[in-house]
């Protein structure tokens, strides 16, 4: 079932495109030397060439043209042997040199596909159309003073890449799918840490409605949304927006509009009446940007494994479903995680733990996978500990928030709690008959034909036992007894 | 292709150069005589031409990715006709 | 003779002989700018102090046995360069008080090899125009007289219009220029000296204030070719911080003065027989080439069919590029501002004042060729106009090894000649444009006088990187010509 908004006229269907700002991973900005870290004092992390000073000119950085071109492999996209930087002109305080260097009629990236997943595991490959390189600007800080605005260049100059999409994506939900996947497939790159709240990577959506088997109707930007959630928020604002302004006989107009995320609404941006004539032209400080073939085999080369085929894998290898499959491999360092924890055990229990104490501990105590403080290894080891029969699963739990406590090794804490599963028949049987003894009514019940209470004897005599009785011995020696 | 007065309103606004109404006319006939005259390119045959947007004929060079300027946030202010501390400050801008 | 007399070489010669300190020679030609500079304007900014301090330090390099190929050597740096520590202009009230915190590469080059620099020179506002009446600071004077008329003040030609005139007066020994369309080979053949725009590329851009980034290019003005060979040497080489500097070795420029034009193949390109160019400044190239015969040169007439074209093609790509380079003199980070009620106002009132009329009109044309519907019609075409030029020239150096032309349509003319239409004023460049827009090396060099007794130059125009046969085709014709005259004001006369 396709999502759609119902208006006073009857269905609506929603079309989204998105175009995406994604800071590149570099030490140092695309055209000069200066650091790229997030944080620093203002205007530290300046040079004279972002500080557009007369004379300076731009040298690029190779190591951002790598990353543009690692994402572009990464997107299955064509990557332009042949491509070049333009100015965008147009005056803005924290824009330095009054244009923007970036790619405008040759990009670096052509067309490509992420596939991305939905709730109910189906796959939708969503076209890309561009990805290019440009420069990001600084920023203007409007809130230190009554009349003034602040003006820090440390951003101005960082590589950024912009990834359109088409305008496939017709839900909400997929256009949060797109941004995960995208998200996921940079980090997995390397290319851009994808962490919205530090802006490092922003979202434009393009949206318009329709009625089914109409053509393209007015689309509308929503610029700067920071986080999938409030994306997500936006497109379901503006689609309902527009479908109020189509009903009631009104005409979408073509606009750049921001979202208030405490309105829950979009609203207009001023216009600036000259905003759509930026008179690019071919930068003429630099020169076509001219790929060597060699060169992107050799990047191709070293690119990790990228999560689709991570995933395919992870079914086909480990037999996981769909659904824990992607789970593993949103964040490589998951699937890195579970991998070792898997290797040589018993995968689907492997994946079961990772996805569900392991995550549960995470949470619970704000860690994350790096910080965590039971190890793959370690996990390991515990899931070994129940193969051999020295613990049950029940104590495995015991063991596990033992070691999300202390960080010990799951061997150690099952020696120092004497923990070991009970295997020995004398002690079960012991435990047995006591329990027996002590419930003799419900004996009775459960021989004139209760057989539900079976359960409750194996509780009775595992809380006996502390939990250490075998379980499967267990029910053995009860069912005999009560037989 | 002659600019109207409406144009060169255009052209100042982007360029983002004042110009009071009285001096339209004037600037408008100066740009006129020289679009005009630059015109004459029209003559050429370009058919099938690519276009030189320099005159390097080279590779693009590139840097290698290390931090090797920058930090020196006394110099990048040092000519600004209005800093306020580590910043510049300009009138303030309503978005 | 006077010590501001010397030729760059001479006075090199006389440094390592020890026949005078780099100080006296400083020295004598801050006494000259004293005198002259208050009447020619040649220099908006006087280095004095730290002239002496740089010639007091190559006096005490060379005590202790060191050579460099500068050593104390005083030169005018075109205000275009940014040097570190001193107020750099462009000629314009918009950078108002802006001093660089950073040196340029050319500069620094020249710094490195022992110049002193006795101040900045004087130019057109951001190097556009063809006269220095452009600069804020106000024109400069051209020291040569039409004879028996010293009372009418001639241009020194421009953008270079300083390093020209101070040259020529012999207020330096040597100057730093640039061309973008001209601006060092037109100025040179008005004020009487060498000038060569070397091969787009040779030397580096960084530091040096833009104009139109595609065809600026650096290069040296001095008394005679040799000078000239000597400075770009120093002058030129790779740059890692300008992505359009060539990484190519550095001829020796001075050496290849001395080589034989015997054998070499002269173009004469017909298109540069300009309709109403003076019948003097014709012979004087035929002469020109007759020199060039007589020393053994083969002379081949060429076509260069597009050349009429050159100057259009160059008032689209120049302006454009210039609209888009000066958009940073916006009032934030430097330079002048002028108030307003919001940014916006501030902008337009600090744009408006700061830039003089004739870089407002050019950043104008630049923002509507560039601009939505204009693109094509205009910036587009002048770029494939600029590849038949190139093309031109790529073919005609399959034939010739250099091309002789005039510099300049006409000798010096008098302040507010020409000032009532901006196009007559951009025809001074119609032979200096179309090598600028191909990027190939030209050479301007003072060869005779015109009927009034004013000095005429020559262009010598090669391949691209291939100065050598430039410098080694200009030191043909300048041996030949015997260039005697000097200009009636000049320091000593």
């Amino acid at each position: 079932m396709s999502y759609t908004i119902e208006g006073e006229t009857g269905l609506w269907e929603v079309v989204i495109g998105m175009e995406v700002h994604a800071q590149v991973i570099s030490r140092a900005k695309l055209f000069s030397g200066a650091a790229t870290d997030f944080g620093g004092d203002p205007n530290t992390q300046v040079s004279f060439v972002d500080a557009a000073f007369p004379g300076m000119l731009p040298v690029i950085n190779r190591e951002c043209v790598a990353q543009a071109i690692r994402t572009g492999l990464g997107l299955n996209a064509h990557i332009n042997v042949v491509s070049r930087f333009d100015r965008k002109n147009y005056f803005y305080a924290d824009l330095p040199a009054g244009y923007q260097i970036s790619q405008y009629q040759h990009p670096i990236v052509g067309s490509g596909t992420i596939e991305i997943e939905l709730a109910d595991c189906s796959t939708k490959p969503i076209g890309v159309t561009r990805l290019h390189v440009e420069q990001d600007a600084g920023k203007s800080l409007h809130d230190q003073h009554p009349t003034k605005s602040y003006i820090d260049l440390n951003r101005a100059g960082v590589a950024l890449m912009e990834i359109v999409s088409e305008p496939d994506l017709r839900s909400p939900e997929e256009a949060g799918a797109y941004l995960r996947k995208l998200r996921t497939i940079l980090r997995y790159l390397g290319t851009c840490d994808g962490n919205m709240e530090e802006g490092s990577m922003r979202a434009d959506v393009n949206v318009s409605v329709r009625k089914h088997g109409e053509p393209f109707r007015t689309r509308c930007e929503v610029k700067n949304v920071n986080s999938v959630r409030f994306v997500m928020q936006a497109i379901e604002a503006e689609a309902r927006r527009q479908i109020q302004v189509w009903e009631s006989g009104g005409i979408v107009e073509q606009e750049t509009r921001l979202f208030d995320a405490g309105r829950g609404a979009t609203r207009s941006m001023r216009t600036k009446e000259d905003a759509h004539d930026y008179r690019y032209f071919p930068d003429p400080d630099l020169l076509p940007l001219v790929l060597d073939e060699a060169w992107i085999e050799e990047l191709k080369a070293t690119l990790p494994e990228l999560p689709d085929a991570k995933r395919r894998r992870f079914m086909e290898q480990y037999g996981l479903p769909a659904y824990d499959a992607g789970v593993l491999v949103a964040e490589q360092a998951t699937a890195e995680f579970y991998e070792t924890v898997a290797k040589g055990r018993d995968a689907k229990l492997a994946a079961n733990w990772v996805m569900g104490d392991f995550f549960a501990a995470l949470n619970r105590t704000g860690r994350t996978i790096e910080t965590s403080p039971v190890s793959a290894a370690s996990l390991g080891k515990l899931l070994d500990l129940m193969a051999d029969g020295t613990i049950n699963g029940r104590i495995a739990k015991e063991v596990f928030e033992a070691m999300v406590d202390t960080g010990d090794e799951p061997a150690i804490i099952v020696e120092k709690k004497g923990l070991r599963q009970v295997t020995d028949a004398g002690a079960i049987d012991e435990a047995v008959d006591k329990v027996l003894a002590a419930n003799a009514e419900k004996v009775a019940q459960y021989k004139s034909g209760k057989e539900r209470l079976f359960g409750f004897f194996v509780g009775q005599v595992m809380k006996a036992m502390a939990g250490k009785g075998n379980p499967a011995l267990v029910n053995e020696a009860l069912r005999r007894k009560l037989s | 292709m002659a600019l109207d007065p409406a144009t060169v309103r255009r052209i100042v606004t982007l360029a983002r150069i004042r110009l009071e109404d009285a001096e339209v006319p004037r600037i408008q006939s100066e740009l006129n005589g020289i679009i005009g005259w630059i015109e004459q390119l029209n003559e050429v045959d370009i058919d099938g031409v690519e276009p030189l947007t320099g005159a390097a004929q080279m590779a693009l060079k590139m840097r290698d990715d290390a931090v090797t300027d920058g930090g020196y946030p006394d110099k990048v202010l040092s000519n600004a006709p209005e800093r306020a501390g580590p910043f510049y400050a300009v009138p303030k801008v309503v978005e | 003779m006077s010590l501001t007399d010397l030729s760059l070489a001479a006075a090199r010669e006389g440094l390592r002989r020890g026949d005078f300190t780099a100080r006296e020679l400083t020295e004598a030609h801050l006494t000259a700018i004293e005198a002259l500079n208050p009447r020619l304007n040649a220099y908006v900014t006087v280095m004095a102090d730290r002239a002496l301090d740089q010639a007091d330090a190559a006096d005490a390099a060379r005590s202790r046995g060191e050579d460099r190929p500068l050593l104390g050597l005083p030169l005018a740096i075109k205000d275009l360069f940014c040097t570190e520590g001193v107020r750099t202009t462009a000629a314009s009230r918009i950078l108002g008080p802006f001093v660089p915190p950073y040196e340029s590469t050319v500069t620094a080059n020249l710094l490195r090899d022992g110049a002193v620099f006795l101040g900045k020179a004087n130019l057109d506002e951001f190097a556009m125009g063809s006269s220095n009446i452009t600069s804020a600071f106000g024109p400069v004077e051209n020291p040569w007289k039409r004879q028996g008329d010293p009372a009418t003040v001639l241009v020194p030609g421009g953008s270079s219009g300083g390093s020209g005139a101070g040259v020529a007066a012999r207020l330096a020994l040597g100057a730093t220029g640039t061309d973008t369309g001209g601006s060092i080979r037109q100025p040179a053949s008005f004020c009487g000296i060498a000038g060569i725009k070397p091969t787009y590329g040779r030397c580096s851009r960084w530091g040096i204030v833009a104009f139109a980034s595609s065809l600026d290019q650096a290069g040296p003005m001095a008394r005679t070719v040799q000078d000239c060979a000597i400075l770009l040497r120093s002058m030129a080489g790779h740059d890692p911080k300008d992505s359009t500097s060539i990484d190519r070795p550095v001829p020796d420029y001075e050496a290849a003065c001395r080589r034989s034009v015997k054998g070499l193949r002269i173009g004469v390109p017909r298109e540069y027989r300009a309709e109403g160019m003076p019948a003097e400044i014709e012979r004087l190239w035929e002469q020109g080439l007759a020199w060039l015969r007589d020393a053994g040169a083969e002379i081949i007439e060429v076509s260069l069919p597009h050349t009429k074209y050159g100057l259009a093609a160059y008032y689209i790509v120049a302006p454009a590029e210039a609209s888009s380079n000066l958009a940073r003199y916006d009032g934030v980070r430097f330079g002048l501002r002028v108030e307003g009620e919001d940014l916006r106002d501030m902008y337009e009132r600090t744009r408006a004042e700061g830039f003089g009329a004739e870089v407002r009109r050019r950043i104008l044309i630049g923002t509507y060729v560039l601009s939505a519907g204009y693109y094509d019609a205009y910036y587009l075409r002048a770029q494939k106009v600029r590849a038949l030029i190139l093309r031109d020239f790529t073919e005609a150096f399959a034939r010739v090894d250099a091309l002789l032309t005039p510099t300049a349509p006409s000798a010096a003319f008098a302040q507010g000649e020409k000032m009532d239409d901006p196009v007559k004023m951009y025809l001074n460049d119609i032979f200096t444009v179309p090598a600028s827009l191909a990027g190939v090396p030209g050479m301007s060099v003072p060869a005779g006088l015109d009927g009034d007794g004013l000095p005429l130059g020559l262009q010598v125009l090669g391949r691209p990187f291939d100065e050598e046969t430039v410098f080694a085709v200009a030191a043909a014709i300048e041996r030949a010509a015997g260039f005697e005259a000097l200009p009636s004001l000049r320091a000593g006369a």
